[in-house]
């Protein structure tokens, strides 16, 4: 069936729009969800007081923000000190389009769970997050205060070398699959039997180790506790975000949960099975819709867990020294991570039938 | 439909700009950054080449060149701030003499 | 549509290139590099090197210039400063790269009979292609590379280290 230009247009238009939509009011949500947890780990309610159960808490959090003066220091580099947070949230929003995050379901010729399906998603996934430092990189220079700048060139040393270590975790995994489509690495860990959450990259594919690399390097990735100090509020107030107000500071803010979000996701669909049932057949549904509402439903579910253990460790977690960090990523996850790739490939070279 | 030669004289047209910037420019960071336009510039050459010839290569020299470009930044930006801890200066005027 | 795009980013290049050349602070200079760097990348999937397009965002905007950026924000670089050298070279250098570019351009349009026209997806090297011929044919350059990475970093190490 040939559809016609326009009606391609129009409904991926619409899907971007609903999209976007759904994230930021995930990333809103995530941003209840972490105060609610971080509050109960430490004995506390958090925000319980806006509607019931503090659910209407990010509605307010967002008008309180909108509504604030924004300020603009008079000895800021004024056009990059602009555009740095529209670069950060600009990246952050943009990496979703690759995401496939439910079965694949064509309506009109048009794939109704994923923006575009292009054959090199996970290198665009990559690409676009090390794009997203130029945001945190700028805004730290361009605010014209010390701690900025500290905290600025804390992340960029940090993401560099992290960024290393994530892409190496990741080879792994694409050899198992033998494709960047993330949509076929999630087809290599279907399974159909009851257990078929033991196909998972995480279990059958004997990539655990290359999960918590790809852990570590994501927290450090996305400025998140135990490694954020970028912006660790006891030696640099508030790191590159210092000199920020209102909008301005919410684009950093909603920047840094998208992120977390995006790298759930991926965590998902590279080591979890994506939106497949850990069960098999059993609750991944029968019909068409019945089919698109578990997938749906099992993405959900995973990115959720993925969010919930970002949460708690840093409810639990001390910060790290910044000596210790660069350590940490050079001297420990790189090393692991290349033992990892070798491990794979005897493996995989050992198992498969000579071609 | 867009014929190969306009790739290859875009391509120019950034090697040229890429010239005049590494013989105007003052600055040894931007010196050096406009090196690595030139280095682009002829990536871009190979790129269209390959699509002309149908060949792989062409993008494997490419693939190569990014290795080297690479590890020059490293070097190069190494030793801008071991001369800059030296002299203090950024300028190529003043960074003359061929010892520290 | 291929058209189209052509001439966006090509002209995102050109004007990333030219702001390069006139910016005074390096910071800008690095920010329209980046801009030059990223166009590249579309300019590299319309030639259907959809790898190496992915690999210019990573390793050029991603990893280079973050590098660049990162230096000039440690060393706190400043605008720079006309000198009588800097004159010379505006006196020498544009004709000089203009000269260059005429005799390229006259090159490329004088055999532009002998290129084809490019067609968006007519012929794309996908990954597998490209890294059949890197790790078979080509594999012994690639470890020389492989050598040469590490020969770079062990020489920044050594290099950017203070001396006690």
């Amino acid at each position: 069936m040939e559809t016609s230009l326009l009606t391609f247009l129009i409904v991926n238009l619409i899907k971007i729009v609903v999209v976007v939509v759904i994230l930021l009011m995930e990333v809103a949500y995530t941003v209840l969800l972490e105060r609610k947890l971080v509050g109960r780990i430490q004995n506390r309610w958090g925000p319980s007081r806006v509607g019931p159960f503090g659910l209407l808490q990010p509605l307010a959090d967002g008008a309180k923000l909108f509504l604030k003066e924004d300020l603009m220091p008079l000895a800021v580099e004024r056009p990059l000190y602009v555009i740095a947070p529209m670069i950060a949230l600009g990246c952050a929003l943009t990496s979703i389009a690759v995401i496939p995050f439910g079965a694949n379901i064509q309506w009109h010729g048009v794939d109704l769970f994923q923006i575009s399906d292009v054959s090199i998603g996970l290198l665009i996934l990559l690409g676009i997050t090390s794009i997203g430092v130029y945001g945190i990189a700028l805004s730290g220079w361009s605010s014209n205060n010390k701690y900025s700048l500290l905290g600025a060139l804390r992340a960029s040393a940090q993401v560099i070398s992290y960024e290393l270590a994530l892409g190496l975790a990741l080879v792994g995994v694409i050899m198992r699959a033998g494709s960047l489509r993330l949509r076929d690495i999630v087809n290599v860990q279907t399974g159909h039997s009851v257990l078929a959450f033991l196909h998972w990259n995480f279990f059958g594919g004997f990539q655990f180790v290359a999960f918590f690399v790809y852990l570590m390097a994501a927290y450090a990735e996305t400025n998140r506790s135990p490694f954020d100090l970028p912006e660790a509020e006891s030696e640099l107030t508030a790191g590159y975000h210092t000199e920020y107000s209102s909008m301005k500071f919410a684009m950093f803010f909603m920047a840094e949960y998208a992120n977390m979000i995006t790298v759930g996701c991926v965590a998902t669909l590279l080591f979890f099975g994506g939106w497949t049932s850990p069960f098999g057949h059993f609750l991944s549904g029968s019909g068409p819709i019945s089919i698109a509402l578990f997938s749906v439903f099992w993405f959900v579910a995973k990115v959720f867990g993925f969010l919930f253990l970002y949460i708690w460790v840093r409810g639990t977690l001390p910060r790290f020294r910044y000596d210790q960090l660069m350590g940490f990523g050079w001297k420990f996850l790189v090393p692991v991570a290349i033992a990892n790739i070798v491990v794979t490939g005897l493996w995989m070279g050992l198992s498969l039938p000579a071609r | 439909m867009v014929p190969i030669s306009w790739y290859l004289i875009l391509s120019a047209i950034l090697f040229s700009i890429g010239v005049a910037a590494f013989l105007i420019k003052r600055n040894i960071i931007t010196v050096f950054m406009s090196i690595e336009l030139m280095l682009n510039a002829v990536n871009l050459t190979f790129v269209a080449f390959a699509q002309q010839w149908h060949m792989v290569r062409g993008q494997i020299f490419v693939f190569f060149v990014m290795v080297v470009a690479a590890a020059e930044a490293a070097v190069g930006l190494a030793i801008i701030i071991a001369v800059f801890r030296a002299r203090s200066t950024l300028n190529v005027d003043q960074i003359d003499l061929m010892k520290l | 549509m291929h058209l189209a795009l052509f001439c966006i980013f090509g002209a995102l290049c050109v004007a990333g290139a030219l702001n390069l050349l006139l910016q005074r602070h390096p910071i800008n200079s690095a920010l329209s590099l980046i801009v030059v760097m990223s166009s590249l990348a579309v300019l590299y999937l319309l030639l259907g090197a959809e790898f190496l397009a992915a690999a210019q965002v990573i390793v050029y905007s991603g990893a280079i210039m973050v590098l660049f950026t990162f230096v000039i924000m440690l060393l706190n670089a400043g605008r720079e400063q006309r000198t009588h050298g800097s004159k010379m070279a505006w006196v020498l250098g544009f004709p000089g790269a203009a000269v260059l570019l005429a005799l390229l351009a006259d090159i490329f349009i004088t055999h532009s009979g002998d290129f084809h026209r490019v067609q968006a997806g007519e012929y794309v090297v996908n990954t597998a292609m490209l890294s059949g011929v890197l790790f078979r044919d080509l594999l012994l350059p690639f470890e020389v590379t492989s050598i040469l990475i590490l020969i770079a970093i062990l020489g920044a190490v050594a290099l950017a280290r203070k001396e006690h």
